[in-house]
């Protein structure tokens, strides 16, 4: 397969983008997304080039560090995988491929198609977490949970952290992304002592970052690639008002919760 | 050579752990803030370790190469994690998990360490439940468990096929909460580049910012690397792409010895190659074996007929197939270990009788299960697998059989570390698969979750105490000029690569470095092999210094420069993992030596020659390595011969 690829080239975050054109040829159809950019770079170092930056580590559509917006769709045109585990037979001969980075005030972009995500990591310590030290004594089976329970906690609980939700709404919310945390913990016994608090330091933490606010367009579920439901920002609402208007005081323990 | 001691405490193996707790020193809880300690890696092991000890009270500084500690490799383990809870009331226990341990790490790993790693199993489930990792469960309430890897007994537990990122998550979550507090500081994409020793002692490293290039020294009371494997020195594996040995290699040449680097584990379950463009290979669940049937055409003219496509797999006759684990293993089966399954399969292949385009593969049937279970059974096994699999290679295994063939899946050889974790720099820890203690030659299923946290949640913790008590708590300055000399060196190496203006590029190295190891260093090896390997790495090595191409510059985002660095450390590796090859003339767990087999062909140990641990002494660039030897004592298993038949 030739392939024409429009790549969006920018040195760093100080510096103005611009798309640029590269041909990709001989590329085969059993080659992943990621694979066809590696035989680009490679003919590009060859020249002397340097070559497109773009995250990715696993390769198997788990770790959450592939991202590029192909054909103006995060992870490009097909359902629930990652760019990783996209391959080339999803294109035909000749096409015209556009590759951006993910685009958000709260993600700015480090180089070319690579972007700063550090505001999730910021919003999951604000509060994503149980506060339980290493070494508890209470037997594993001495909390029983509902396997209803347990699989739905379980299926909010398979986010990789991508960014393909924020990437994908028109205000760069990133409801889904903390919702699918608030929803794991929230739904479990083990995270009920802290369910008031950790909704409310995890929103204010991601309203700090700049994240937009959600208007029920779904694009986000969409375009996730684990298929993480919008239930999860159903259930974040509720928890929050519930907590603003009857349990604010709890939000005050939480900070200083562990020490 | 000398002879090294794992510090071992003596007595009955359930009361070893105990009693050596008990005769650890103590922090005193107002003296652990005093302390600065350095955790490289945050993974499973180095995550587990860098929020457990900030628990604890002392000062942690955590680095990780990727954007996030959320990213680490250990994300990416499928299978489970074993315990002896013996919920299932099935007879499972601390020693049966011990012994099943150490019978199939065919007898080369520690009755000690992995006596410790059974028996701190159990908590390890209690603190992720704790957390809030979702376990399957039953409809009562309580937790799953099944059997895996061949095991008698059923105690894997698992979170659907994803149960690696579950674990991770846990850890991260507990990692986040002390990043909150502020006893962890996080470093995101810092790569950690050299060990700094003071007086002997490991009391810093050097990272490179991969965001500024900025080259920084960082200090602490010890420094605990937590890195991961180095599967990735054969450039195709299962691993993540950054995957790598350099912080773990740049120990080694500090001082660390390294131990028993040919210990690889081979997969036999794997999608298989499909063109040189291919940059990693993914791995299909061991429980694929529980109802799949491996099988190759019984001629080369058939298997020759399906490679051109003249025939498609489905119309080989039943009588023209060999169903060869079955055949050679009839009690086993399909269910032979791992380095048996991978073995035979490489047999077929070699025998001209693989299949796929490229003839580097043999079947997987389901056709069996499909007609005895029906489709929607097999589905709801397996579906997440057809379809990843589907995905990958366009073809449907309901309908025609998969094509699989092994791949570089783990290492159970790492920097050597005693029973505190310890490696030969005081000061200087291992943790997690980047050390080689408890796994012997070959790792089982769902033990190598269980082992990063082990180490990181329940041996650390006490171990280090130790150490940190004896040293006392007063401060590592990064002005002392030990730094500053470890950070000239490295900024020397770094220009020394970014000179390499050639005309081949680092991933092309990295790729024929890969060729070699897997020939004559892979699923069967021969002095022979090994020898030619040692001059064809040798070679590649130096033409590298010469003809390698790394662009850019330090001060900006370069992902050639990092590879180039990664690269040159692999180049060095794989030599090494030649050496130790070549030493150990018998047949041992993952590491199969053609001159070393049972009259049927299969793996033979000897014990009377190679009851020890190689452990790697650097001396120098292009100096040959020293070996030392840890001799293992077993004190209270038979060693026997595995049989599968």
């Amino acid at each position: 397969m030739n392939l024409t690829l429009k790549v969006w080239r920018q040195k760093n975050a100080q510096t103005k983008g611009a798309f640029v054109t590269y041909k990709a040829e001989g590329i085969s159809p059993d080659m992943s997304f990621l694979e066809m950019l590696d035989v680009v770079n490679e003919s590009l170092i060859h020249k002397g080039d340097e070559p497109i930056h773009f995250d990715h580590d696993c390769r198997e559509g788990i770790c959450g560090m592939c991202s590029l917006y192909i054909n103006g769709r995060p992870h490009g045109p097909k359902d629930a995988i990652t760019t990783c585990q996209l391959h080339m037979r999803s294109f035909h001969d000749g096409e015209i491929i556009v590759i951006e980075p993910w685009r958000a005030a709260a993600f700015p972009v480090i180089k070319d198609l690579a972007v700063d995500r550090s505001a999730f990591d910021r919003i999951q310590q604000a509060g994503g977490f149980i506060s339980v030290n290493t070494g508890v004594t209470i037997d594993a089976n001495a909390i029983l949970v509902p396997k209803v329970i347990a699989d739905e906690a379980f299926n909010s609980a398979t986010c990789i952290g991508c960014g393909a939700c924020v990437a994908a709404c028109k205000n760069a919310s990133a409801m889904l992304f903390v919702s699918a945390k608030v929803s794991q913990l929230g739904m479990l016994p083990q995270g009920q002592p802290e369910r008031w608090s950790r909704v409310q330091a995890m929103v204010a933490q991601m309203d700090a970052e700049g994240f937009g606010n959600c208007t029920n367009t779904g694009a986000c579920e969409a375009e996730c690639p684990k298929e993480i439901q919008m239930t999860n920002i159903s259930r974040m609402t509720n928890d929050y008002f519930s907590a603003k208007l009857f349990r604010e005081e709890h939000v005050h323990d939480h900070a200083s919760s562990g020490e | 050579m000398s002879l090294l001691d794992a510090k071992i405490p003596a007595g009955p193996l359930a009361e070893k752990w105990s009693k050596h707790k008990f005769n650890l020193k103590l922090v005193n809880p107002a003296n652990k803030r005093k302390y600065d300690v350095i955790v490289v890696g945050t993974g499973l092991a180095g995550g587990a370790a860098a929020a457990s000890l900030a628990e604890l009270g002392y000062n942690v500084k955590a680095f990780c190469f990727q954007d996030s500690p959320r990213r680490a490799h250990s994300i990416a383990a499928q299978g489970g994690i074993n315990a002896a809870k013996n919920y299932q009331n099935d007879g499972d226990s601390i020693y049966r998990l011990f012994y099943d341990t150490i019978k199939g790490g065919d007898y080369r790993a520690r009755e000690g360490n992995v006596y410790r790693l059974a028996e701190v199993s159990v908590n390890i489930i209690d603190q992720c439940v704790a957390q809030g990792v979702p376990f399957a469960r039953e409809y009562g309430g309580l937790l799953d468990n099944r059997s895996f890897g061949g095991a008698q007994v059923s105690r894997t537990f698992y979170a659907r096929g994803q149960t690696g990122q579950q674990l991770l998550l846990g850890a991260y979550s507990a990692l986040n909460r002390q990043i909150h507090l502020g006893k962890v500081k996080m470093y995101t994409r810092s790569e950690m580049l050299d060990v700094v020793l003071v007086d002997g002692q490991a009391k810093g490293i050097v990272t490179r910012n991969l965001i500024t290039g900025a080259i920084e020294t960082h200090s602490g009371h010890a420094v605990l690397l937590a890195t991961g494997g180095y599967g990735n020195v054969f450039y195709l594996s299962t691993n993540a792409i950054g995957s790598n040995v350099t912080a773990a290699w740049r120990a080694h040449k500090r001082g660390a010895y390294f131990a028993n680097p040919c210990y690889t584990q081979i997969h036999p379950t794997c999608i298989p190659v499909t063109g040189d463009h291919q940059s990693k290979l993914t791995l299909m669940s061991e429980s694929l074996r529980n109802d799949g049937r491996v099988w190759a055409p019984k001629t080369v003219e058939t298997a020759e007929k399906l490679r051109k496509g003249v025939i498609k797999a489905n119309e080989v006759k039943e009588e023209d197939r060999d169903y060869f684990l079955e055949r050679k293993y009839p009690s086993f089966g399909n269910l032979v270990p791992r380095d048996v399954a991978s073995r035979n399969a490489k047999e077929m292949v070699d025998e001209h009788r693989g299949v796929g385009g490229s003839g580097v593969a043999v079947f997987l049937d389901f056709a069996d299960a499909i007609h005895r279970l029906g489709r929607d059974a097999v589905a709801a096994k397996y579906g997440n697998l057809f379809d990843m699999y589907y995905q990958i290679t366009d073809e449907d295994p309901y309908t025609q059989p998969m094509r699989i063939y092994p791949a570089v899946h783990y290492t159970m050889g790492g920097l050597w570390v005693d029973y505190n974790l310890m490696t030969t720099v005081p000061g200087l820890y291992a943790l997690g698969e980047c050390n080689f203690s408890d796994h012997g030659a070959n790792r089982l299923g769902a033990s190598a979750l269980m082992q990063g946290l082990a180490d990181g949640y329940f041996v650390i913790p006490y171990t280090l105490g130790d150490y940190l008590a004896t040293i006392g708590p007063k401060p590592v300055d990064t002005k002392h000029p030990a730094f500053e000399k470890t950070k000239q060196d490295v900024i020397a190496y770094v220009n020394k690569l970014l000179a390499l203006k050639g005309t081949k590029t680092v991933n092309e190295y990295h790729r024929d470095l890969g060729h070699i190891m897997w020939e004559y260093c892979g699923m069967a090896r021969t002095a022979e092999g090994l020898t030619k390997a040692k001059g064809l790495i040798s070679a590649l090595r130096a033409d590298f210094w010469k003809n390698a191409i790394v662009v850019g510059e330090n001060e900006e985002v370069n992902p050639a420069l990092e590879k180039a660095g990664r690269v040159a450390d692999f180049l060095e590796l794989g030599e090494l993992m030649v050496d130790d090859a070549l030493m150990r003339r018998e047949s041992c767990g993952g590491h199969f030596r053609l001159e070393s087999q049972t009259p049927e062909g299969e793996a033979l140990r000897d014990d009377e020659h190679f009851a020890f641990v190689a452990a790697w002494e650097y001396k120098g660039d292009n100096q040959p390595e020293v070996l030392n030897k840890e001799v293992l004592d077993f004190e209270f298993v038979h060693l026997t011969q595995r049989s599968y038949k």
